[in-house]
């Protein structure tokens, strides 16, 4: 067939920001698979709890303090992972390379809190079925804050290195801090389940 | 020679057009070899790759329901044991549908999406390259496992109690459990693939009302797996679990119970349905456009129906269910959501007839199979809308009526559109065509085997036949019509064998095809056959929805990429206008690496719960090693 050239491509940037980026719909997809997958877990607790005659099933619901403290360190990560996708957004390369450090303490910082959480649970996975619930949903959230802070700190050194100022690597932070949202969002619903659900 | 001529930030621009050829088969080639194979990220080789597997697991799966018919061709059979029949029929079913039926779907539309949108690469290559090796060890885990005498003997569905902790000791419940694990995880990559390279990767000018209906097709079956693959993901995880470490889910005694497997199964299980099928209607859209020499009938229409089929599909699943002693009212409701999916599927047929009938059809093989899939599709659906219907399902259930509706639509309803299918792609996939004459033998061989085989058990199961018996007494009255099932089978497995036949010959010694053998309009018969690593030398533009019959002369294309790296274009949501000169990464053997980390992490786990923390370090470092940058052009912007 022959040809005839009717658009030329030469102008285009070599990479795009924001919605014109391959990876940021990736990220929206998978950020899809999961957010159906933590709606799964919020069912079927609710599932489970209109069966029992009792809720929590043969417990004392759980303590209040490691999963709040864990909430309000989430919540106020918010704000500086916001200003790290704007300045990745202005391409400022020294103000993202400290905000990435901030954003590797606020992952790390829940992840230690949240191993005290597991025992404020009162209740095993093996105990009953309430018990294998909560502790299913807070183990697949805890899964979450895992991979984004492999994921940030992983980021984190590479914004150090020469590979650091690329258009490519401000829209993977973009991505990134728009997945750790993903991951504080998801954690309120299931908060709200695991611990004021259950004193009800 | 193209050393020199790609030097850095080279543009096709610049060269002529056999050098630009020879230029972008520099960046984009797969070097030959052991190793070149393994790091491979073309769609092309990695789409080649998939098809070829499912049909190897259509065709032993195929065994395994040639051992069943031939189990159940007379009363007291003792060809098999009671527990071989189990794990045959799980094998059969489980097969068919994780190994075959949806990755040959995902496999087509790997193979073909890109060149059908006009773009040069999927989306994620080395996601799709990864997908590919989970999808591999999914079913090597599952085959091995049979031959070890470990195969699963739950059923496809493995409901529990039976596959609980109390009722299946040993592991095999849990190998089919992980397999799910594997081929949804696989299926999930590939979603999300093609939900990225549609909407972000058409050609310039590929507005939404001009995206082609197999592609259309492809996008809701995406969304149906995202949404869906989850429920069953969630559910063989817990599975696992409560036989692993004793959590509840599953046990009635200490608050769990049994139907909510059955929630999640089907939750999942009836959208697979229309993931299965929807491709199918895409590659109908497509081949009867073709072969009626007009475009289709009712554009928006079918392109509705796609869609209203994937919403209405999420509200069918408790008709799986009907037995289970559920309110009243939900019967009702999903009596009703299960009659009310019939209209988009008419909408659809309706269109294809209108189609047909103002065109001026040409009888090729592709053409029979799917006038094929009209009669038998039909009839599946018939049995569906009276399945819809509480007191008929009660009298049906788990009876061999089940069993002849199911085969009709998944048979029918998909593997018939996706034969023709393969004979009409398989040119563009190898240069050369099947063969006509053999064509016409092997579709009536498999339309006659088929029905012979199947609509007998629609009577065997008004007659009471239960499914999953390994065997029956003489003084039942089906020996009669299970030993006439038996044998069509034979002539239903003879038309596979001819297909396959037809399908080696002519892929060595068919003749030459050229690019584009039956005057199709969309752009993935623009370029050679089968096409070069890069797919199109000059990106397409397009300008309608039937691009090679709108401009049958010369082809719009757009130049200004560079030829030095792999680039394609990005483009806009809705109106496809070019965004972005955007790189697609290079080989890589990191894939390969990440998904066998990942297997042993998985095959590990069914047998203690420290492979989950053990296992998934060695899958983190395989991650890093396949994003971390290594400074070729690729990682330029």
């Amino acid at each position: 067939m022959k040809e005839r050239v009717v658009v030329d491509l030469s102008r285009l940037p070599l990479h795009g920001l924001g919605s014109a980026s391959v990876t940021w719909w990736g990220t929206l997809a998978f950020m899809l698979i999961e957010g159906t997958g933590f709606a799964l877990v919020i069912a079927i607790y609710f599932y489970l709890m209109s069966l029992a005659p009792i809720w929590p099933i043969n417990a004392r619901p759980p303590n209040l303090f490691p999963g709040t403290l864990v909430t309000l360190i989430l919540v106020v990560s918010v704000i500086p992972n916001y200003f790290v996708s704007r300045w990745a957004e202005q391409q400022d390369l020294r103000k993202v390379r400290i905000g990435m450090v901030v954003m590797s303490l606020l992952g790390i910082a829940p992840l230690i809190v949240r191993a005290f959480e597991f025992s404020a649970l009162n209740v095993s996975w093996d105990t009953n079925a309430y018990g294998s619930i909560v502790w299913i949903m807070l183990g697949l959230h805890t899964t979450h804050i895992m991979t984004d802070l492999a994921d940030t700190l992983v980021l984190a050194v590479l914004v150090f290195t020469r590979h650091g100022r690329n258009l490519r690597r401000f829209g993977d932070v973009q991505d990134n801090a728009m997945y750790w949202n993903f991951v504080v969002v998801t954690w309120l619903p299931i908060y709200g389940c695991i611990y004021w659900v259950s004193r009800l | 020679m193209s050393e020199n001529v790609a030097r850095s930030d080279t543009r096709d621009t610049e060269l002529g057009r056999p050098l630009v050829g020879a230029a972008l088969e520099d960046t984009w080639a797969t070097p030959s070899g052991f190793w070149g194979a393994l790091s491979t990220v073309d769609h092309k080789i990695i789409g080649r790759r998939y098809i070829l597997t499912a049909f190897v697991f259509l065709a032993m799966g195929g065994v395994l329901a040639m051992l069943i018919r031939l189990q159940l061709a007379r009363p007291e059979a003792r060809l098999l044991s009671p527990d071989r029949y189990n794990q045959i029929f799980t094998m059969h079913g489980a097969n068919m549908m994780f190994l075959f039926a949806v990755p040959v779907m995902e496999a087509m539309a790997v193979y073909l999406v890109p060149l059908m949108v006009g773009t040069r690469n999927i989306a994620f290559p080395r996601l799709n390259a990864f997908s590919y090796w989970i999808y591999l060890a999914g079913g090597l885990l599952l085959w091995i496992a049979f031959a070890l005498d470990m195969g699963p003997d739950v059923g496809w569905f493995a409901y529990v109690p039976l596959s609980g902790p109390q009722y299946a000791a040993g592991k095999r419940a849990d190998i089919w459990a992980q397999m799910i694990t594997f081929t949804e995880l696989s299926a999930l990559a590939v979603a999300v693939e093609l939900v990225v390279t549609i909407f972000k990767q058409r050609a310039p000018g590929m507005t939404l009302d001009r995206i082609p209906l197999f592609v259309w097709s492809m996008l809701v079956t995406a969304f149906l797996v995202i949404m869906a693959m989850p429920a069953i993901m969630v559910a063989s995880t817990s599975l696992i679990l409560d036989r692993l470490v004793g959590t509840h889910f599953f046990n009635p005694a200490e608050g769990g119970d049994v139907l909510l497997w059955q929630h999640l199964f089907w939750f999942f299980g009836h959208p697979e349905v229309y993931i299965i099928f929807l491709p199918a209607v895409g590659m109908v859209s497509t081949l009867i456009s073709t072969f009626a020499r007009r475009p289709v009938f009712g554009y928006l229409a079918l392109v509705m129906a796609l869609i209203a089929t994937g919403i209405l599909s999420f509200g069918l699943w408790v008709h799986h269910m009907f037995v289970t002693g559920l309110p009243r009212l939900g019967e009702s409701f999903f009596t009703a959501s299960s009659m009310a999916i019939g209209i988009p599927a008419g909408v659809q047929i309706f269109c294809w007839i209108a189609t047909l009938w103002d065109g001026k059809p040409v009888y090729k093989t592709p053409l029979l199979f799917i006038i094929g899939f009209i009669v038998t599709f039909v009839i599946g659906g018939l049995t569906g809308v009276m399945v819809a219907s509480v007191p008929f399902d009660t009298q049906v259930h788990d009876t061999y009526f089940v069993v002849a509706h199911f085969h009709y639509v998944l048979v029918g309803g998909a593997v018939f559109p996706l034969i023709g299918a393969i004979y009409y792609w398989f040119p563009k996939i190898t240069g050369r065509m099947m063969s006509e004459r053999i064509g016409r033998w092997v579709f009536w061989l498999i339309f006659i085997g088929f029905n012979l085989t199947f609509f007998p058990m629609h009577i065997l199961g008004l007659q009471g036949m239960p499914r999953r018996i390994y065997t029956y007494q003489p003084d039942m009255p089906w020996s009669g019509l299970n030993l006439f099932a038996s044998a069509s089978a034979v002539i239903l497995a003879a038309g596979f064998l001819l297909f396959f036949v037809d399908a080696f010959r002519s892929a060595r010694y068919g003749p030459p095809s050229g690019p584009n053998p039956w005057d199709a309009p969309t752009l993935e018969w623009a370029t050679s056959s089968p096409p070069p690593s890069y797919n199109f030398a000059r990106i397409p533009v397009v300008f309608g929805a039937s691009p090679l019959w709108e401009q049958n002369e010369t082809l719009a294309v757009a130049d200004g990429l560079r030829v030095d790296r792999r680039e394609l274009v990005v483009t806009s949501l809705v109106a496809a206008k070019p965004q972005a000169r955007e790189a697609s990464p290079r080989n890589s053997i990191w894939p390969l690496l990440a998904a066998i980390s990942t297997s042993v992490m998985l095959i590990w786990s069914i047998f203690s719960p420290w492979a989950v923390v053990w296992g998934s370090i060695p899958i983190a470092i395989a991650l890093i090693g396949w994003f971390w940058p290594k400074g070729v052009p690729e990682d330029e912007a």
